[in-house]
């Protein structure tokens, strides 16, 4: 179709159209044998068909997987070369870690916004039951060596370096490098430090549940999710899930450094680990329109923050709690300005962290540099289409299920009624000490 | 290979020999369309029972203009050949009978049309609507055609046709699609069958300026049960013909969708039809493409249980969908101006709607409501330009139908004048007919596409 020929007011906010996911599944389950470019590939073509994209050349799609595969350097080209979309669509990678497709979503955002773009699909792919493993260290170094000799003589030396020991492959872990730590294990600290209770957190684990159910019963997800390999819905939801039957299980990480503090994370307040892809179809609002498409939010603005875990006196995963101030200072916004939250629930724990820090006038003084603290605000608006808790966590594709589902919310709600503008915050933490923050508006 | 092992094996060299010896039924190989197939393989014999004959001069000019050889005696020499040579079509005038007595000319004409018909040849029969009939001797002359129609279906082989057209008094100029199905190979499995042309008054269109080789061009479709089976086939003939295609169906059934629909450039939209909001919801999505002209009514289900052990639930579930989904659909349609005036509206009804089958109580009761749904619907929608029309398959070769008992199957495909099972496409294609513009003077039909199944017949 043609564009104007002028070049629209710039910068621009750049639209949430629509978006497609698989079901997420639980690790070693119903996508064992699936891979991230099975999964995106799939993902991506159920947002071919729902918007009729079928050979159509987009301006970019952007994904990423944070497990990954070296032969899967290319993953997103792979995959849009094995979708029905046009073979003339860029792409690149994009990985930061759990926050990786809300990044891909700025990305996309950003470029729409300065009018490089006019559409593209930010998406974002993980399995942890297909999982890259690398042969051991040493062995490595030796089959290198051998291929480097220049002489038969050279390789049978370099070989000579051969161990039994080396046949122990590297399996990649959920832990820092730089502590040695399981995320749980940093997540548990965070949590003893700020005193979250055990009730506090499987309260907000049965309400993930809870809520994701009920948008299942409304049909919330008929328009963002395609089924795969069998799947309908996500399959570590739980609509059953009470206070007493959590109250029962045993927790799992245990807080190093709080002798006498009780360990409250289990294997339910805790995400497990998943398999799964997630896309959002962003554009311009000319790009929609010119397809009668629906323009369900707009990208705001969003900031990202990172703490020194290692060496300063911050929790792993705390990130979020200063990226988000400085993202309300620059908008002239409160906390309490928004119709939703959506929070990725890494840990039930760490957003129940988050929250108190907010409420804390000194950690808010001393760490954000605020006179007063940001407050609470109304947890009726926190998740209330569930979140990672009970969808699960494919560790790269949750900000393009997160940013999708605001969208529609917000969408809902502008559209029932209510005047003025409806305004939803998110908010993911990253390994590395990472977070990514966003606001979205309809 | 098919999975009809018997039509196979008697198609088969070796097996033609046994079955020619022994006196198997043969199983005729059916010609179907493609695009850009002449209407016709050959040479027609167009015939005019009397001298008040309304249609032959229409039927006439349509082949002329396609360049078909049309001799007006049956047994006059065709395509260089002799007084015997096969030809493709048989059409017979029998409008303005003003007595029984005038049948004996349709006989004259079709006895010789019957021995010279070729494979998967076309014999037409197009006659006055009886309820139009001023007197009894005239009406009894014109519903006489059916009995003859019928019968001789019983009694063509190698894949021909017998069928029956009536046009309404005035509609002879609105018969071009109508022709071009019934002659074209568009309606290979459709046999020993009546068709009503005009007959819903307050139609108007027009056959000018038609692309015939895509007649759906600039149409916009929907298609229910998309995802497999006969609604993705449908929803690809749509596409076919020039139509852009928004493929519906369950949400649980949103993978296949998604493939049916990137297959032809079309959109998913995972809806249970059953839902409040399904009406507004597709109507809603189909402003994306600047409206509504066709809604195909293809979503069933089946739930089988003998009457003696019928429950409620499973009763509702199978009337919900197969009938109050399409009714309550059809009130948005009527109500908004999102389906375009001139639109189509196009259901599947079923053999067993009409016949009725053991074990399907609350199916055959939902697919003979659908019946009278398009039976009230119709004039609803004349007052569009809008028509409403409905298929009746009969054995249909699905998944569905291949999971059938070997006897059950094998009774499905046999027991019908073209001892076969029809293909989807069959199905697919009379509902591109009823869909096309300048089907406007077919309004309120069911036709069986069944290759005159014995049930119910």
């Amino acid at each position: 179709m043609p564009s104007a020929p002028s070049r629209p007011t710039l910068p621009r906010r750049a639209a949430i159209v629509g978006a497609n996911r698989i079901p997420f599944a639980r690790s070693n389950g119903a996508y064992a044998r699936a891979s991230n470019q099975d999964m995106l590939t799939s993902a991506l073509d159920g947002l071919v068909a729902r918007f009729g994209l079928a050979g159509e050349r987009l301006g970019e799609v952007v994904s990423g997987a944070v497990l990954k595969h070296s032969r899967d350097f290319n993953l997103t080209r792979e995959s849009v070369l094995g979708s029905r979309l046009s073979a003339a669509t860029p792409t690149y990678d994009v990985q930061q870690a759990c926050g990786t497709s809300l990044q891909t979503t700025v990305l996309v955002a950003n470029k729409i916004a300065l009018g490089q773009i006019e559409s593209g699909v930010a998406a974002g792919v993980d399995t942890t039951s297909d999982a890259p493993i690398e042969v051991n260290d040493e062995l490595r170094r030796v089959l290198l060596a051998a291929n480097r000799a220049k002489s038969t003589a050279g390789v049978l030396r370099a070989l000579a370096g051969l161990r039994p020991g080396q046949i122990v492959p590297e399996i990649p872990a959920n832990r820092e490098p730089r502590t040695g730590m399981a995320m749980g294990e940093h997540a548990a600290q965070t949590a003893a430090a700020w005193g979250i209770s055990r009730t506090a957190q499987d309260e907000i684990t049965v309400a993930s549940h809870q809520n994701l159910a009920a948008a299942y019963e409304r049909g919330f997800f008929d328009d963002l999710m395609t089924p795969y390999l069998g799947l309908t819905r996500d399959n570590n939801l739980r609509a059953d899930s009470t206070l007493e039957g959590l109250a029962k299980l045993k927790p799992v990480f245990k807080p190093a450094g709080y002798p006498d503090t009780e360990a409250t994370m289990t294997a339910a307040n805790s995400t497990p680990l998943t398999d799964g892809a997630a896309t959002v179809l962003l554009a311009s609002d000319e790009w929609a329109a010119e397809r009668n498409l629906p323009v369900l939010a707009h990208v705001v603005d969003a900031e990202t923050a990172a703490v020194d875990y290692v060496h300063g006196d911050e929790g792993l995963l705390m990130a979020p709690t200063y990226a988000v101030p400085r993202m309300l200072e620059r908008n002239g916004l409160t906390l309490q300005d928004f119709d939703f939250y959506e929070f990725h629930e890494a840990f039930a724990s760490t957003i129940l962290a988050t929250f108190a820090a907010w409420e804390d006038p000194i950690f808010c003084k001393e760490r954000l540099g605020l006179d007063e603290p940001l407050g609470s605000f109304d947890r009726a608006k926190l998740n209330v289409a569930g979140s990672s808790l009970a969808t699960g966590h494919p560790f790269a594709a949750t900000g393009a299920r997160i940013v999708p589902t605001l969208a529609k919310l917000l969408h809902e709600k502008s559209t029932q009624g209510g005047s003025g503008t409806v305004r939803g915050l998110i908010s993911i933490c990253a390994a590395g000490g990472q977070g990514v923050v966003a606001i979205l508006e309809a | 290979m098919s999975n009809d092992w018997y039509s196979d094996f008697v198609n088969s060299g070796f097996g033609k020999s046994i079955a020619g010896s022994v006196g198997l039924p043969p199983v005729p190989q059916l010609r179907r369309y493609e695009p850009g197939q002449p209407l016709l393989s050959g040479p027609a014999l167009l015939g005019t029972a009397t001298a008040d004959g309304r249609v032959a001069k229409v039927v006439r000019s349509l082949l002329t203009d396609l360049g078909v050889e049309v001799h007006d005696d049956p047994n006059a020499a065709v395509g260089g050949g002799s007084s015997t040579s096969k030809v493709a079509a048989g059409i017979v005038d029998a409008t303005g009978l003003a007595s029984p007595a005038d049948l004996a000319e349709v006989q004259a004409f079709l006895t010789p049309v019957m021995r010279r018909i070729g494979p998967s040849g076309r014999i037409l029969v197009i006659g006055d609507v009886p309820a139009e009939a001023g007197s009894p001797a005239v009406r009894a002359a014109r519903r006489a055609l059916e009995g003859l129609v019928r019968s001789a279906g019983k009694e063509a082989r190698y894949g021909a046709t017998v069928n029956l057209v009536h046009v309404a008094d005035g509609a002879e100029n609105d018969l071009e699609s109508t022709l071009r199905f019934f002659l074209s190979s568009r309606s290979a499995f459709v046999h020993g069958q009546r068709l009503d042309v005009g007959t819903v008054p307050g139609f108007s269109g027009s056959s000018q300026g038609v692309d015939w080789d895509k007649p759906l061009a600039g149409r916009t479709a929907v298609v229910t049960g998309a995802a497999r089976g006969i609604g993705a086939t449908v929803a690809s003939t749509l596409r076919r013909d020039g139509a852009t295609v928004i493929c519906v169906d369950v949400p649980s059934a949103g993978d296949a969708l998604a493939h049916t629909a990137n297959d032809i450039g079309g959109t998913a939209l995972q809806l249970d039809i059953t839902a409040d909001h399904a009406p507004a919801t597709l109507l809603e999505h189909a402003q994306r493409h600047g409206g509504l002209d066709i809604v195909v009514h293809n979503a069933g289900i089946t739930r089988d249980k003998l009457l003696a052990n019928q429950d409620r639930d499973r009763w509702n579930s199978v009337i919900d969908v197969n009938l109050n989904a399409q009714l309550a659909i059809n009130d948005a349609l009527l109500g908004s101006e999102v389906f375009h005036r001139g639109g189509r509206i196009v259901t599947v009804s079923s053999m067993a709607g009409i016949a009725g089958n053991r074990g399907q109580t609350s199916y055959g009761a939902s697919k003979a409501g659908v019946i009278g749904m398009v039976d009230a619907t119709a004039p609803l929608l004349a007052e569009k330009d809008a028509t409403i029309n409905a298929v009746a398959p009969g054995f249909i070769e699905t998944a569905m139908t291949k999971a059938m008992p070997v006897g059950t199957r094998e009774a499905g495909r046999r027991l019908s004048s073209m001892t076969q099972g029809g293909l989807p496409v069959d199905v697919a294609e009379t509902i591109a007919w009823f869909a096309q513009g300048a089907s406007y003077a077919v309004n309120g039909q069911v036709l069986r596409v069944d290759g005159q199944n014995f049930l119910g017949a």
